[in-house]
Protein backbone atom coordinates (compact mmCIF):
# COMPACT_ATOMS: atom_id res chain seq x y z
CA UNK A 1 0.00 0.00 0.00
CA UNK A 2 1.39 3.21 -1.34
CA UNK A 3 -0.74 5.49 0.15
CA UNK A 4 1.44 8.79 0.03
CA UNK A 5 1.48 8.38 -3.59
CA UNK A 6 -1.88 8.39 -4.66
CA UNK A 7 -3.53 11.85 -4.31
CA UNK A 8 -6.13 11.60 -1.70
CA UNK A 9 -9.89 13.20 -2.42
CA UNK A 10 -10.27 16.88 -0.52
CA UNK A 11 -13.05 17.92 0.77
CA UNK A 12 -14.05 21.30 0.97
CA UNK A 13 -17.73 22.88 1.54
CA UNK A 14 -18.78 19.79 2.51
CA UNK A 15 -22.00 18.77 0.30
CA UNK A 16 -24.36 16.78 2.36
CA UNK A 17 -25.57 14.90 -0.99
CA UNK A 18 -23.15 14.29 -2.52
CA UNK A 19 -19.66 14.32 -0.41
CA UNK A 20 -20.81 12.29 2.36
CA UNK A 21 -21.69 9.73 0.90
CA UNK A 22 -18.32 8.76 -0.68
CA UNK A 23 -16.72 9.53 2.81
CA UNK A 24 -14.87 7.26 3.95
CA UNK A 25 -15.70 5.52 7.09
CA UNK A 26 -13.16 3.37 9.08
CA UNK A 27 -15.06 1.22 11.65
CA UNK A 28 -13.80 4.09 14.54
CA UNK A 29 -15.48 6.42 12.84
CA UNK A 30 -18.94 4.58 12.73
CA UNK A 31 -18.18 3.85 16.56
CA UNK A 32 -17.21 7.91 16.94
CA UNK A 33 -20.70 9.23 15.04
CA UNK A 34 -22.82 6.56 16.53
CA UNK A 35 -21.65 7.68 20.00
CA UNK A 36 -23.17 11.56 18.96
CA UNK A 37 -25.90 10.27 17.42
CA UNK A 38 -26.73 7.83 20.68
CA UNK A 39 -25.90 10.54 23.45
CA UNK A 40 -28.33 13.30 20.95
CA UNK A 41 -31.15 10.34 20.98
CA UNK A 42 -30.71 9.98 24.91
CA UNK A 43 -30.34 13.88 25.18
CA UNK A 44 -33.96 14.05 22.91
CA UNK A 45 -35.57 11.35 24.67
CA UNK A 46 -35.09 12.52 28.42
CA UNK A 47 -38.49 13.20 29.17
CA UNK A 48 -39.96 9.96 27.78
CA UNK A 49 -36.99 8.22 30.27
CA UNK A 50 -37.73 10.43 33.30
CA UNK A 51 -41.33 9.79 32.32
CA UNK A 52 -40.70 6.21 32.52
CA UNK A 53 -38.72 6.26 35.65
CA UNK A 54 -41.21 8.46 37.70
CA UNK A 55 -43.92 6.20 36.78
CA UNK A 56 -42.12 2.60 37.49
CA UNK A 57 -40.82 4.65 41.03
CA UNK A 58 -43.89 6.63 42.76
CA UNK A 59 -45.88 4.33 43.66
CA UNK A 60 -47.78 1.00 43.09
CA UNK A 61 -50.44 2.25 40.70
CA UNK A 62 -47.86 4.39 38.56
CA UNK A 63 -45.98 1.25 38.10
CA UNK A 64 -49.30 -0.39 36.91
CA UNK A 65 -49.38 2.40 34.29
CA UNK A 66 -45.61 2.13 33.75
CA UNK A 67 -46.24 -1.99 32.78
CA UNK A 68 -49.73 -0.54 30.33
CA UNK A 69 -46.91 1.88 28.30
CA UNK A 70 -45.51 -1.42 26.55
CA UNK A 71 -48.90 -3.03 26.44
CA UNK A 72 -51.64 -0.55 26.07
CA UNK A 73 -49.25 2.19 24.59
CA UNK A 74 -48.93 5.88 25.83
CA UNK A 75 -50.84 9.08 24.43
CA UNK A 76 -51.29 8.10 20.65
CA UNK A 77 -48.19 5.68 20.45
CA UNK A 78 -49.23 1.68 20.36
CA UNK A 79 -47.51 -0.53 23.02
CA UNK A 80 -45.26 -1.81 20.08
CA UNK A 81 -43.81 1.13 19.20
CA UNK A 82 -43.31 2.32 22.76
CA UNK A 83 -41.54 -0.93 22.86
CA UNK A 84 -39.11 -0.12 19.77
CA UNK A 85 -38.12 3.46 21.12
CA UNK A 86 -37.66 2.14 24.56
CA UNK A 87 -34.99 -1.02 22.22
CA UNK A 88 -33.55 2.60 20.55
CA UNK A 89 -32.84 3.49 24.27
CA UNK A 90 -31.42 0.26 25.12
CA UNK A 91 -29.12 0.55 22.13
CA UNK A 92 -27.98 4.04 22.62
CA UNK A 93 -27.36 3.32 26.31
CA UNK A 94 -24.99 0.23 25.79
CA UNK A 95 -23.38 1.69 22.75
CA UNK A 96 -22.33 5.40 24.52
CA UNK A 97 -20.94 3.34 27.65
CA UNK A 98 -19.00 1.05 25.91
CA UNK A 99 -17.60 3.76 23.60
CA UNK A 100 -17.05 5.65 26.18
CA UNK A 101 -15.12 3.16 28.21
CA UNK A 102 -12.90 2.74 24.88
CA UNK A 103 -12.40 6.74 24.91
CA UNK A 104 -11.07 6.12 28.36
CA UNK A 105 -8.98 3.65 27.93
CA UNK A 106 -7.41 5.29 25.16
CA UNK A 107 -6.78 7.64 27.42
CA UNK A 108 -5.30 5.90 29.93
CA UNK A 109 -3.31 3.72 28.29
CA UNK A 110 -2.45 5.51 25.15
CA UNK A 111 -2.32 2.93 22.73
CA UNK A 112 -2.68 4.60 19.70
CA UNK A 113 -2.09 2.23 16.89
CA UNK A 114 -4.60 1.65 14.52
CA UNK A 115 -4.63 -1.51 14.59
CA UNK A 116 -6.02 -1.37 18.16
CA UNK A 117 -8.23 1.70 17.38
CA UNK A 118 -10.01 -0.84 14.63
CA UNK A 119 -10.01 -3.85 17.55
CA UNK A 120 -11.91 -1.98 20.40
CA UNK A 121 -14.44 0.41 17.70
CA UNK A 122 -14.91 -3.37 16.39
CA UNK A 123 -16.17 -4.32 19.74
CA UNK A 124 -17.75 -1.68 20.98
CA UNK A 125 -19.56 -1.90 17.86
CA UNK A 126 -20.28 -5.30 18.10
CA UNK A 127 -20.97 -5.60 21.77
CA UNK A 128 -23.64 -3.21 21.89
CA UNK A 129 -25.77 -4.85 19.48
CA UNK A 130 -25.65 -8.42 20.87
CA UNK A 131 -26.42 -7.22 24.45
CA UNK A 132 -29.22 -5.00 22.45
CA UNK A 133 -30.23 -7.91 20.63
CA UNK A 134 -30.69 -9.97 24.48
CA UNK A 135 -31.86 -7.52 26.10
CA UNK A 136 -34.81 -6.67 23.20
CA UNK A 137 -35.11 -10.32 23.06
CA UNK A 138 -36.68 -9.72 26.89
CA UNK A 139 -38.56 -6.79 26.11
CA UNK A 140 -40.59 -7.96 23.50
CA UNK A 141 -41.36 -11.13 25.64
CA UNK A 142 -38.96 -13.54 23.74
CA UNK A 143 -37.85 -15.56 26.92
CA UNK B 1 2.77 32.17 22.53
CA UNK B 2 0.16 33.15 24.71
CA UNK B 3 -1.00 37.22 24.12
CA UNK B 4 -2.81 38.76 27.03
CA UNK B 5 -5.04 41.44 26.28
CA UNK B 6 -6.18 44.06 28.83
CA UNK B 7 -5.51 42.64 32.46
CA UNK B 8 -3.08 39.90 32.13
CA UNK B 9 -6.41 38.04 30.07
CA UNK B 10 -4.82 35.56 28.35
CA UNK B 11 -7.19 34.74 25.19
CA UNK B 12 -4.89 31.69 23.63
CA UNK B 13 -3.99 28.43 25.73
CA UNK B 14 -3.54 25.13 25.73
CA UNK B 15 -5.87 24.48 28.70
CA UNK B 16 -9.23 25.95 27.18
CA UNK B 17 -11.18 22.67 26.82
CA UNK B 18 -9.51 20.96 29.90
CA UNK B 19 -11.78 21.72 32.34
CA UNK B 20 -15.35 20.21 29.75
CA UNK B 21 -12.91 17.22 28.99
CA UNK B 22 -12.36 16.34 32.85
CA UNK B 23 -15.69 16.97 33.11
CA UNK B 24 -16.95 14.82 30.38
CA UNK B 25 -14.83 11.78 32.10
CA UNK B 26 -15.51 11.61 35.67
CA UNK B 27 -19.42 12.23 35.25
CA UNK B 28 -19.15 9.71 32.92
CA UNK B 29 -16.99 7.51 35.53
CA UNK B 30 -19.96 8.53 37.92
CA UNK B 31 -22.60 7.34 35.95
CA UNK B 32 -21.05 3.72 34.80
CA UNK B 33 -20.25 3.09 38.54
CA UNK B 34 -23.91 3.81 39.42
CA UNK B 35 -24.97 1.44 36.31
CA UNK B 36 -23.29 -1.44 38.38
CA UNK B 37 -24.81 -0.37 41.57
CA UNK B 38 -28.20 -0.61 40.37
CA UNK B 39 -27.38 -3.55 38.44
CA UNK B 40 -25.76 -5.58 41.52
CA UNK B 41 -28.46 -4.67 44.01
CA UNK B 42 -31.19 -5.54 41.44
CA UNK B 43 -29.25 -8.99 40.81
CA UNK B 44 -29.58 -9.24 44.99
CA UNK B 45 -33.48 -9.12 44.41
CA UNK B 46 -35.12 -12.54 45.48
CA UNK B 47 -37.93 -13.76 43.13
CA UNK B 48 -39.62 -11.23 40.65
CA UNK B 49 -39.29 -7.62 40.24
CA UNK B 50 -42.57 -6.03 41.12
CA UNK B 51 -42.86 -2.37 42.29
CA UNK B 52 -41.51 -2.85 46.06
CA UNK B 53 -38.41 -4.33 44.79
CA UNK B 54 -38.27 -1.84 42.04
CA UNK B 55 -38.85 0.95 44.45
CA UNK B 56 -36.71 -0.40 46.90
CA UNK B 57 -33.63 -0.13 44.94
CA UNK B 58 -33.60 3.45 45.00
CA UNK B 59 -34.67 3.80 48.44
CA UNK B 60 -32.31 3.94 51.30
CA UNK B 61 -31.17 7.25 51.83
CA UNK B 62 -27.42 6.50 50.58
CA UNK B 63 -29.16 5.92 46.98
CA UNK B 64 -31.04 8.70 47.36
CA UNK B 65 -28.17 10.64 47.84
CA UNK B 66 -25.64 9.13 45.33
CA UNK B 67 -29.02 9.35 42.23
CA UNK B 68 -28.88 12.93 43.03
CA UNK B 69 -25.49 13.26 42.48
CA UNK B 70 -25.96 11.01 39.60
CA UNK B 71 -28.70 13.74 38.43
CA UNK B 72 -25.91 16.67 38.58
CA UNK B 73 -23.60 14.03 36.96
CA UNK B 74 -26.49 13.45 33.71
CA UNK B 75 -27.06 17.19 33.57
CA UNK B 76 -23.92 18.39 33.22
CA UNK B 77 -22.48 15.36 30.81
CA UNK B 78 -25.17 15.78 28.62
CA UNK B 79 -24.75 19.77 28.48
CA UNK B 80 -21.37 19.48 27.76
CA UNK B 81 -21.48 17.33 25.02
CA UNK B 82 -24.83 18.76 23.26
CA UNK B 83 -22.37 21.95 23.29
CA UNK B 84 -19.70 19.78 21.72
CA UNK B 85 -22.12 18.75 18.96
CA UNK B 86 -23.53 22.63 18.64
CA UNK B 87 -19.79 23.68 18.36
CA UNK B 88 -19.64 21.56 15.38
CA UNK B 89 -22.97 21.58 13.50
CA UNK B 90 -24.78 24.57 14.73
CA UNK B 91 -24.08 27.34 12.34
CA UNK B 92 -24.12 30.42 12.17
CA UNK B 93 -23.11 31.64 15.58
CA UNK B 94 -26.63 32.87 16.19
CA UNK B 95 -28.14 30.07 15.43
CA UNK B 96 -25.42 28.13 17.88
CA UNK B 97 -26.58 30.40 20.87
CA UNK B 98 -29.98 29.86 20.34
CA UNK B 99 -29.41 26.06 19.86
CA UNK B 100 -27.38 26.32 23.27
CA UNK B 101 -29.89 28.59 25.05
CA UNK B 102 -32.76 25.72 24.57
CA UNK B 103 -30.28 22.67 25.60
CA UNK B 104 -29.82 24.86 29.03
CA UNK B 105 -33.57 25.26 29.12
CA UNK B 106 -34.32 21.61 28.50
CA UNK B 107 -31.91 20.11 30.78
CA UNK B 108 -32.69 22.04 34.06
CA UNK B 109 -36.20 21.28 33.22
CA UNK B 110 -35.36 17.69 33.11
CA UNK B 111 -32.98 17.96 35.84
CA UNK B 112 -35.56 19.26 38.00
CA UNK B 113 -38.02 17.14 36.97
CA UNK B 114 -35.62 14.05 38.01
CA UNK B 115 -34.91 15.45 41.17
CA UNK B 116 -38.92 16.03 41.97
CA UNK B 117 -39.14 12.14 41.35
CA UNK B 118 -36.33 11.30 43.67
CA UNK B 119 -37.97 13.43 46.47
CA UNK B 120 -41.15 11.91 46.64
CA UNK B 121 -39.38 8.59 46.63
Amino acid sequence: MSEASKPRPEFRNLNVFSDLTTYRMPLAAWTSILHRVSGALMFLLLPLIIWLFDKSVSSEISFGQFSAAFSAGLWIFPGWFIKLVVLALIWAYLHHILAGVRHLVLDVTHRTTKPFGRQTAASVLVVSVLLTLIFGAKLFGLY
Amino acid sequence: MATTYGYKRSVVGAHYGWKDFLVQRISAIVMALFTLLVLVRLLLVQGPIGYEAWAGVFSPQWMKALTFAVIVALIWHAWVGMCSIWYDYGKPAGLRLLLQAATAVWLISCGGWMIEVLWRL
